[in-house]
């Protein structure tokens, strides 16, 4: 028995322990979302406008979300946008498929009132700016999937700039 | 207080596999039904709140996608809890106590089809000396059963249960389960996780729920019979299985006697028991006896929408008081292992 007055001996604390955790889970992309999806496998780009407020989502989500409504008219987008933002991605890191410095940037689509967040190439990075239009260039059609990968990239069309006016609420 | 009413109710068909739908998808319609039924315009709407679980979608923030079935633009005074629609709908009712506002819309949803939920639900446990050991839901159920049966119950007693659960799901369109089961031919069934059948266990489900708020005069421009709340309490025990007395649900007692369910006869209740014994468990907290109509819908045996069964009982009980089947109501939801945490709602339809 211990007195009940008497100093504990403080023990070795206990740091951590191991508990792993594992759960599978089935995605469900949704009616939206997989119609987007397939019509990439097919080289389009698939958007759905808002019976309210008439924008186009690209990707779709089944809804708008400023006027909470389904989203039920299909529309096909051309794939030409243009450059609203964008970032010269200079970090390594685990799993980076393309060589440092290389562009991310947001794409307005013609036709579309969302930007498609995608990569810039096939010029230098240091050379891309708001404003500047560009094109997809795909994967081969026997290579497409339902995934935005079927889109390699997008380019410089060499299109005059897209004046800020057109794109400046989409900033 | 403020008087506050439940004005509409609105659920998706509860079923095993939403194979096709999202869970946006899922909500969009039954978000757009209860506000139509409300009668309430969705602009008008004061307060919006919404209760889901990340971990049954596998994906972080995943509740935020959710207010895409309801418009968020121009900005709206919005809430989450990351539990079941019921407490949501709490938070709603203190919301709306602070006087500033008349209605609130609450709507809850999941898909346990997505992922293994009776393992998902082992990440409630205690992180260091229970979830270790992977304790699935239904065995934590059958632990508590067993300790129930050991008391002197009966496992015909279950079979009674799930045998009305599924009678009484017969006539609500939305039941997963239902049909015309024979208490014997249930328990001629083999043990599941024993003493648990596999009837005395609730399905997977997938679905959404959706309820309208309304304060006294607009409550009473908008419905021509809204369910009151008169008392809406919620209680929680400890975390640790071990100091808790799983055939008792005290904070149940507790949540109902603050609520003021034994004040006067209880025509329905619907009540949030995912396993058979624990309706019965329930139902003896609360003290009802044979003159209340215990869940007319079927219950979450009949149909259990993780995240929106308990939403759903309040719908369900509300619903029989807006259309006069019945005048005064309890709900009840549960969530957290064996029936830790507990609330109850008492509805009237007698105004003032």
């Amino acid at each position: 028995m211990t007195e009940p007055d008497a100093p504990e001996e403080p023990v070795e604390p206990v740091l951590s322990i191991r508990a792993p955790v594992h759960l599978e889970y089935r995605y469900t992309a949704g009616q939206a979302s997989s119609r987007f999806l397939r019509g990439l496998e097919q080289g389009r780009i698939l958007g759905q406008r808002c019976p309210q407020c008439l924008k186009v989502y690209t990707p779709p989500r089944g809804a708008c979300a400023s006027c909470g409504v389904a989203t039920d008219e299909e529309v096909e987008v051309s794939g030409h946008g243009t450059v609203t933002t964008f970032c010269v991605v200079n970090v390594p890191f685990y799993g980076q498929k393309i060589k440092i410095p290389y562009v991310s940037a947001t794409i307005l689509l013609d036709g579309a009132d969302i930007g498609l967040m995608h990569l810039i190439q096939e010029v230098d990075a240091d050379k891309v700016y708001m404003g500047m239009r560009v094109e997809p260039v795909w994967v081969e059609p026997e290579e497409r999937k339902p995934t935005l990968e079927s889109i390699r990239y997008f380019r410089p069309t060499g299109e005059p700039d897209a004046p800020f006016d057109t794109y400046r609420e989409y900033v | 207080m403020r008087d506050v009413a439940v004005v509409a109710f609105a659920q998706s068909p509860i079923v095993r596999r939403e194979e096709f739908r999202n869970e946006v998808e899922i909500l969009l319609p039954v978000v757009h039904d209860a506000i139509a039924a409300s009668g309430v315009g969705r602009k008008e709407i004061g307060f919006t709140i919404s209760g889901s679980c990340d971990y049954l979608a596998g994906a972080p923030f995943s509740f935020v996608s959710g207010l895409d079935a309801v418009g968020a633009w121009p900005p709206i005074r919005e809430s989450h809890v990351e539990m079941d629609g019921a407490w949501a709908l709490y938070e709603a009712w203190v919301r709306l106590q602070h006087g500033d506002l008349d209605s609130a819309l609450v709507y809850a949803f999941g898909k346990s089809s997505l992922g293994p939920l009776v393992d998902i639900l082992v990440l409630q446990l205690d992180p260091y000396y229970v979830a270790p050991l992977w304790p699935d839901s239904i065995s934590i159920a059958a632990l508590q059963a067993r300790a129930w049966l050991e008391k002197g119950h009966k496992e015909s007693e279950l079979a009674e249960v799930v045998a009305r659960s599924r009678r009484n799901a017969q006539s609500n369109p939305n039941a997963q389960l239902s049909g015309d089961a024979d208490p014997e031919a249930l328990l001629a069934e083999p043990y599941f996780t024993s003493p648990l059948r596999r009837h005395d266990c609730p399905p997977i489900s997938d679905g959404a729920a959706a309820v309208v708020l309304a304060t006294g005069e607009l409550a009473r421009r908008v419905c021509e019979r809204p369910a009151w709340i008169r008392g809406i309490d919620h209680r929680i025990e400890p975390h640790g299985l071990g100091v808790r007395d799983l055939t008792r649900s005290v904070s149940t007692a507790d949540a109902g006697r603050r609520a003021g369910v034994g004040e006067k006869p209880v025509d329905v209740a619907e009540l949030h028991a995912p396993f058979s014994h624990q309706e019965l468990i329930v139902a003896e907290a609360l003290g009802l006896d044979g003159t209340t109509d215990i869940n007319p819908s079927g219950g979450a045996l009949a149909g259990n929408v993780v995240m929106a069964a308990g939403l759903t009982r309040i719908g369900e009980a509300a619903s029989r008081i807006m259309d006069g089947r019945a005048g005064r109501a309890v709900a009840h939801a549960t969530s957290g292992p064996a029936l830790q945490q507990n609330l109850v709602c008492v509805l009237e339809g007698t105004d003032g």
